[in-house]
């Protein structure tokens, strides 16, 4: 049986935080950003990570990765305990943080580029041949003689996942890598990640707040909300597990009252146009037929859930609701 | 051969990036070298040989120091007190290096950057328009030795304020005190050896005085024999203590560590 890239058993990480109570006085609050989590990442995964602003997703990555060490429970990266074995576990893994770069600012990316090897010991011959790989599928070339402070955004984030696979890792943590990039940038980044999973088997952990990213990329995501994994497992099993209203777009033929039917919110009117949420029990066609007894529609569209409303529904926290679609393992 | 030479060579390459600023710098650095040459002039016209200074030891002293504000960065200051703040150091704690070694290497790159660019015209200025000393050949030699050690020094002092920032969450307040203490106790305002009594002992025992006094004074030739290897042993210590002292505060912000900024 093959070791897990990831395994991580009631991981916690506890912090304290300070506030002002009085003139000179600070109170000390607990505070669990991580709050038990265990989840196992096999060798060939692509797995989101996904969760609400300060839900434990960085904390976890930083975990991961051995910046900050885990309070209590057990995580193993590699086979490796990460706050003890850093700098192994460093030349094994690539981590790309997308609000911020591990390139030189001021030098041209290539300069960047050959510390890296320097960093991470990479042999002459090999460098030489991953950075050719990465140039022609990052498209790097225009501006590989640019210092980084002249880079677009897109291409700066392209630079640094480079930087992240020049020793050709394992395992790839991504967090937010497409935060911020145009639409082109982004195809560009996630095509990247798609063929570096599927053609090298790089295991690859991804954070995003994208859920074209995930969409695209992501076959199982883990969601973390408020330290507690609430769910894991397939998106299509997200989607179907996790209720979300669909929405009825009805054109009348001329702008009317909003339209009130039991147990049917009516969320928008823009003149002829109404939207309708209906409640995941409700019957689409039954709802038509009965508008259509009393009004005069011209046209209608049944607008199915996407991953959006599904996530939107989490998020906004109702727990029970949410660790229904399928409970972990507490 | 590990990475940090090369850290030191991009650090370099980096902060020789802008050149035209670097020598606006060491043009502002003159003519401050020429305001404080007069004002000591006018006091050693009072006191000759004060502090065991001839005039041209204290004109000498003036625009060593004005060449050497840049190398050791005497204003204080290092960008990774910043990274601490906006989060960005997790870059650095990630990387396989210890991260004061790097920040040595990034430092020790910026200090030989500055020394190209910005230690030249005051010194050329001030032996062209003023009596100026030049050292001997071994004098020159130590000297090549004690601006490293300077440099190192002043770096582990800095790197103390910046580590700070794990802890105060601004450093504002620690750089304003450590500014006054360095210009004081470096020998940037007067040099070290006209401090009366117990106040310049202790003054040239901080390690303040191994950024600028030493090396001043290793360029005039002041120390000889074994008080030359002491002087230079006396930065070398204080170097091994802050940096050691560094190296126990990285310890503890990894262990108390918030990585701010998410």
């Amino acid at each position: 049986m093959p070791v897990a890239m990831i395994e991580a058993v009631d991981v916690v990480k506890a912090f304290t935080v300070r506030t002002r109570s009085g003139l000179l006085r600070r109170a000390r609050t607990p505070l669990r950003a991580v709050d038990g989590v265990s989840f196992a990442v096999e060798p060939g995964e692509f797995v989101g990570y996904l969760g609400p602003n300060g839900a434990g997703k960085s904390t976890t990555i930083k975990m991961l990765t051995g910046i900050l060490t885990a309070t209590a429970g057990t995580l193993r990266v590699c086979g490796l305990d990460p706050s003890r074995r850093r700098t192994s576990l460093a030349r094994r893994i690539g981590v790309v943080f997308g609000q911020r770069t591990t390139l030189w600012w001021d030098l041209p990316l290539r300069d960047s580029l050959t510390l890296v090897r320097r960093l991470y010991r990479v042999e002459s011959g090999a460098h030489r041949a991953r950075l050719a790989e990465l140039t022609a599928l990052l498209e790097l070339e225009p501006f590989l003689d640019t210092p980084v402070r002249q880079l677009s955004l897109g291409q700066r984030m392209r630079g640094d996942l480079a930087a992240a696979l020049l020793h050709d890792p394992e395992l790839l943590v991504l967090d937010e890598p497409t935060i911020g990039l145009d639409v082109v940038s982004k195809a560009t980044v996630r095509d990247f990640l798609a063929r570096v999973n599927a053609e090298r088997g790089t295991t690859i952990l991804l954070t995003t707040h994208d859920l074209g990213d995930i969409e695209r990329l992501c076959r199982r995501v883990m969601i973390i909300d408020r330290g507690r994994l609430a769910y894991d497992g397939g998106l299509d099993e997200l989607r179907r597990t996790v209720p979300a209203d669909r929405v009825l777009v009805v054109e009348l033929a001329s702008p009317a009252a909003p339209i009130t039917l039991d147990g049917i919110e009516n969320v928008r009117v823009e003149g002829p146009r109404q939207w309708l949420r209906l409640p995941r029990s409700a019957n689409a066609a039954a709802v038509v037929a009965e508008l259509a007894r009393g009004h005069d529609v011209r046209d209608f569209s049944l607008r199915e859930p996407g991953i959006e409303d599904v996530l939107a529904g989490l998020y906004r926290g109702d727990h029970e609701y949410w660790c229904s679609g399928r409970p972990v393992a507490p | 051969m590990g990475v940090l030479p090369w850290v030191w060579w991009y650090g370099l390459r980096r902060h020789s990036s802008y050149p035209l600023g670097s020598l606006t710098e060491a043009g502002t650095n003159t003519v401050f070298g020429f305001m404080r040459a007069y004002v000591l002039i006018a006091l050693w016209e009072v006191r000759p040989s004060l502090g065991g200074y001839a005039v041209a030891d204290a004109i000498t002293f003036c625009f060593i120091t004005q060449a050497l504000i840049g190398p050791v960065q005497i204003f204080g200051g290092l960008d990774l007190a910043e990274r601490i703040r906006n989060g960005d150091v997790a870059i650095d704690l990630y990387r396989p290096v210890g991260m004061q070694g790097w920040w040595l290497a990034e430092d020790l790159g910026r200090a030989s950057a500055s020394l190209l660019l910005r230690a030249g015209p005051p010194l050329i200025a001030g032996s062209l328009f003023f009596p100026f000393r030049w050292p001997g050949a071994l004098n020159l030699a130590a000297f090549a030795v004690a601006v490293p050690l300077a440099v190192a020094v002043g770096f582990g002092m800095r790197y103390l304020v910046a580590m700070g920032m794990f802890w105060l969450h601004d450093d504002r307040g620690l750089n304003a005190v450590t500014l006054v203490m360095s210009l004081f106790f470096s020998g940037m305002i007067l040099p070290l050896v006209v401090f009366p009594g117990a106040l310049g002992t202790v003054a040239r025992s901080l390690p303040w005085a191994a950024q600028i006094q030493v090396p001043a004074d290793v360029f005039l030739g002041r120390h000889t024999g074994l008080g030359l290897a002491g002087a230079l042993g006396f930065q070398a210590g204080w170097a091994a203590v802050l940096l050691g002292a560094g190296a126990l505060a990285t310890r503890a912000a990894r262990r108390k560590l918030v990585v701010h900024g998410g």
